[in-house]
């Protein structure tokens, strides 16, 4: 009788994988479709009503990022966006308004350690990445277009 | 007295005098509510943070204990107790106020085998006429250091389990105190296994091997037979743990058909309670034990139990770093006839 599991590092990942039970894909890109898909659909809503109301496009265009992002937090706060989150997965994450989940989130589960070291250090935690990372791949590409331009 | 490779035989039993264990709401409505002394509603417990919480559940599990023997903390001779967050603050806390002297334990999810086992260890040795072992976990002070923010929207993976909201703590004390059992006869401590698994989500795969290695040491340590116990009860391995361990020892000639149970695995209705592959924790063994299968061996429903309580050594900082995570698992076997 051996005592251990007579496998080897690879031999037991792939068991573990015949095993273990997949995230049901199909399922999961359907939701993630059909609510990023309303999410944007509500954005667009909102940019053609205030156009209808006579605000410029820029100025529309503007609103309605502000209006998703509080909806997102707002939608946080009362813990809705976490029980959507579980069903639309990317659907939910990829808006504008799972970019101010990702920053309320933390804001609210880090209150308890004070405003400075608590919220004001970890309200970035999820959505720092994303804006470094933002950031950089956006001056990069604004330099390789302003040297494109230059010779063009 | 330590016997074959690893396993000590308590060679005075020493006995399980009584138990407590203390369950947060999503426990109380799985399929064991009935079977917890303490149910809480309020994930806080009236506290402000999860923290205070945690450690709050810990302390009324400890002074409901205390009343059900009954006796009071001046008459308790050490406390083994642990807990999954950083430097094990729920416990260090909770026992500050209760005045008794402390060892302060970290094996992950496979403490409360661990503070069990020396609890009975100092008792058997004579250091010790009454000692508690408690252990505590709360679902979402443990997501806050392991996971993510928890009104963030993200989807957990199908091998996922949930930290159990709960305490569990039991006072051992010498055979000759009463008549009736459980007693505590043998102790296997368990060796660090790793197979390379680096999935956080997946603790139940990375820590099986471990398991796997402390019922097979102990069985052959012991020359028992696995059909020997009623029942052989893992911590956390949750549904997939279960199933390979089930697997794997039955290639190895072990059935564990109908003897095998997972405190993880039966404290959640999975389906209706969207848990995956159930609980984990260091609450999830200790208030399954505590409320459910001691129960089981005071009613005599069953005799002969091994407890086997399954622990992932590792941190989010060393996943990040790409360490795979280590599993451990200590076994108790607990009796009522000597």
């Amino acid at each position: 009788m051996n005592s251990n599991v007579n496998m080897t590092n690879e031999e037991y990942s792939s068991y573990v994988d015949t095993k273990a039970k997949n995230s049901p894909i199909v399922k999961n890109i359907i939701w993630a479709f059909l609510v990023g898909g309303l999410i944007c659909t509500i954005g667009q809503l909102i940019t053609n009503l205030f156009m209808y109301l006579g605000c410029s496009k820029d100025d529309s265009t503007m609103i309605c990022t502000i209006s998703l992002i509080f909806i997102g937090a707002f939608l946080t706060a009362i813990n809705v966006y976490a029980k959507i989150g579980q069903h639309a997965g990317a659907g939910s994450i990829v808006p504008i308004t799972g970019f101010s989940n990702s920053i309320v989130a933390p804001a609210i589960e880090f209150k308890t350690e004070g405003y400075v070291l608590g919220i004001g250090a970890n309200m970035f935690k999820i959505a720092g990445p994303v804006l470094v990372y933002g950031t950089t791949a956006s001056v990069i590409i604004g330099f390789i277009y302003w040297l494109i331009t230059m010779f063009i | 007295m330590k016997i074959g490779k690893q396993t000590i035989k308590l060679e005075n039993t020493p006995k399980i005098l009584q138990t407590s264990s203390i369950v947060g709401p999503k426990e109380s409505q799985g399929p064991l509510s009935q079977y917890f002394d303490t149910h809480i509603d309020d994930i806080f417990f009236g506290e402000k943070t999860f923290e205070k919480a945690e450690s709050k559940f810990m302390k009324t599990c400890i002074d409901n204990l205390l009343s059900k023997v009954p006796t009071s903390p001046e008459n308790i001779d050490y406390i083994f107790a642990g807990d999954l967050l950083n430097q094990c603050i729920c416990s260090g806390y909770c026992i500050r106020d209760l005045n008794i002297p402390f060892f302060g334990l970290y094996g992950a999810c496979s403490t409360f085998c661990e503070s069990l086992s020396l609890a009975s260890a100092f008792v058997n040795a004579g250091y010790a006429n009454k000692a508690i072992a408690a252990t505590s976990s709360h679902f979402c002070s443990a997501e806050r250091q392991f996971r993510m923010p928890l009104e963030h929207g993200n989807q957990k993976s199908p091998t996922a389990q949930c930290t159990v909201t709960g305490s569990g703590a039991a006072i051992v004390v010498p055979k000759d105190v009463g008549t009736q059992g459980p007693f505590v006869t043998y102790i296997t401590p368990g060796k660090i296994v790793d197979l390379g698994i680096t999935d956080m989500t997946n603790m139940g795969a990375a820590m099986m091997p471990a398991a796997f290695n402390t019922v097979m040491t102990h069985l052959q340590d012991t020359g028992r037979n696995a059909n020997y116990y009623d029942v052989i009860a893992t911590g956390d391995l949750g549904v997939l743990g279960s199933e390979m361990l089930v697997d794997l020892l039955r290639k190895e000639g072990v059935d564990l058909q109908g003897i095998h149970a997972d405190c993880g695995a039966l404290i959640y209705d999975h389906e209706k309670q969207d848990t995956h592959c159930g609980g984990s924790g260091c609450g999830c063994m200790a208030s399954v034990f505590s409320g459910y299968f001691y129960e089981q061996l005071k009613t005599k429903k069953i005799n002969k139990i091994l407890i086997v309580a399954t622990g992932a050594l590792m941190s989010p900082l060393s996943v990040q770093q790409g360490e795979s995570i280590p599993g451990i698992a200590h076994a108790i076997a607990i009796e009522n006839e000597v």
